[in-house]
């Protein structure tokens, strides 16, 4: 019974808990915002890029191209410290919290940008045609015929990364972002006790549960269409 | 202009940074070599115990998945490098990176495999079994090489997202790629270092991710 009641002493004190619980429920905050933010910019901005992509004018596609590989193939955080401490000294000091918004946001723009992209190429080239036919124009098509079709097809991997990106967010701490994982670390060392982390991890359980298992779901749902 | 090549670009502090750079690739190689088997081996795991008959074995594996999906990597490290020391269990840098990668490699790559598993028709395992099979030679001979095959893209996908979840490492001072990057920036007060540690992930991982967008269209259609 003794290892029970320091493991608890050490990883679920109640003294503690109470005393920092405030700090990491204002962490939470930072972090929610954050998310809805970047998972907003990145989704409008993916969305926007497959669609000029749609239209194929080389050098444009080109240029979306290199964007979506170059933040599909580097680490955010490389980007985040490289956007950190390297863009003051050119005169751009942006705050942590707006860099972690800007790196991820693009992150997620690239990923979505692909993702909307082979939803619309899987699109049936008949839809294309019908709705020309009836006399819409191709920014018509698109918009109203084939982009609806396409998202509804990929709403399953862009939820997975959309939540594997808003997770993201707490690489934020590195760079001194007030978000959940941030305060968790300064309580634990002010305390001197795990408590503060146990916390914070639940609180990281509790945001993100919900979109894991709706994520599940979405993915049942739509599996049919795999046939 | 000037400006930001001196401050994003510069030769001489890439040239100066480039041996303790190679040395970090090292690493980042090493936790790789070490990281992604212990992850396809975990997920392997997770995926039968999340598709097996009993429902005692599958449903706290899928709860486990689901918990380390829904924890960030780096909170994992953290608890596991900075928290677990509070119960007298110290741990190196890269024991702690490996442990929590296990266990957020683990639930990934299970998803993958699971995904993998039901796509293989009911038939197949009855029709390896009714040749006289064992369940065990079954799986091993004839479900997983099919299922690999048809998740390979999401495989690969994967591997390239723990390739550069490597650079979480640095958070925890072990020496790989970023952290040697980023020491060398603070030591020269300029970001080229983490320019050029861009450019070795750029050529180790743009290939693949190429390669990848490719073979995954040339499956959807």
């Amino acid at each position: 019974m003794s290892n029970l009641d320091r493991f608890i002493e050490t990883f679920l004190n109640g003294a503690v808990l109470a005393k920092y619980t405030p700090a990491i429920l204002s962490g939470v905050w930072v972090t929610v915002e954050l998310s809805v933010l970047i998972v907003i910019a990145g989704t409008v901005l993916g969305v926007a890029l497959a669609c000029i992509r749609a239209y194929r004018i080389r050098p444009v596609s080109f240029v979306i191209v290199i964007y979506a590989d170059i933040f599909r193939a580097l680490p955010p955080l490389v980007l985040i410290l490289l956007a950190y401490f390297g863009l003051p000294n050119i005169g751009l000091s942006l705050s942590s919290s707006a860099v972690l918004f800007v790196i991820l946001g693009l992150t997620l723009g690239a990923f979505a940008e692909e993702i909307v992209w082979a939803g619309i190429t899987a699109t049936d080239k008949g839809q294309w045609e019908a709705a020309r036919s009836t006399g819409l124009g191709f920014g018509q098509s698109l918009i109203h015929v084939v982009l609806p079709q396409a998202v509804r097809m990929v709403i399953p991997p862009l939820t997975n990364r959309a939540i594997a990106i808003t997770k993201m967010t707490a690489l934020g701490t590195v760079i001194g972002v007030p978000d959940i994982l941030n305060q968790a670390t300064t309580a634990q060392s002010f305390s001197g006790n795990a408590s503060p982390l146990t916390l914070a991890a639940i609180a990281y359980v509790a945001l993100f549960l919900p979109f894991v298992i709706l994520s599940r779901w979405l993915e049942s749902r739509f599996s049919w269409k795999k046939g | 202009m000037d400006q930001l090549v001196q401050q994003f670009f510069n030769i001489d502090i890439m040239m100066r940074a480039w041996p303790a750079i190679m040395r970090g690739l090292g690493m980042t190689l090493l936790i790789c070599a070490v990281v992604i088997p212990l992850g396809l081996a975990g997920g392997l795991i997770a995926a039968l115990a999340s598709t097996a008959g009993s429902r005692w074995l599958r449903w706290p594996a899928m709860a486990l998945v689901d918990l380390f999906r829904a924890i960030p990597p780096l909170v994992l490290l953290i608890f596991v490098y900075a928290g677990l020391p509070f119960a007298g269990l110290r741990l190196s840098p890269f024991a702690a990176v490996a442990i929590a990668f296990l266990l957020n490699n683990s639930a990934y790559y299970g998803e993958v495999f699971r995904a993998g598993l039901i796509s293989v028709g009911k038939g197949q395992w009855e029709a390896a079994r009714s040749t006289g099979l064992t369940q065990r030679r079954t799986l091993i001979h004839v479900i997983l090489p099919q299922a690999i095959r048809n998740v390979l893209p999401d495989l690969i996908s994967n591997t390239v997202e723990v390739v550069k979840l490597t650079s979480l490492a640095s958070v925890v001072s072990l020496g790989e790629l970023l952290h040697a990057a980023d020491l060398a920036r603070s030591v020269t007060y300029n970001a080229s270092p983490l320019t050029l540690a861009a450019g070795v992930y750029l050529v180790l991982l743009w290939p693949v991710v190429r390669f990848l967008g490719r073979y995954q269209r040339r499956i959807a259609v």
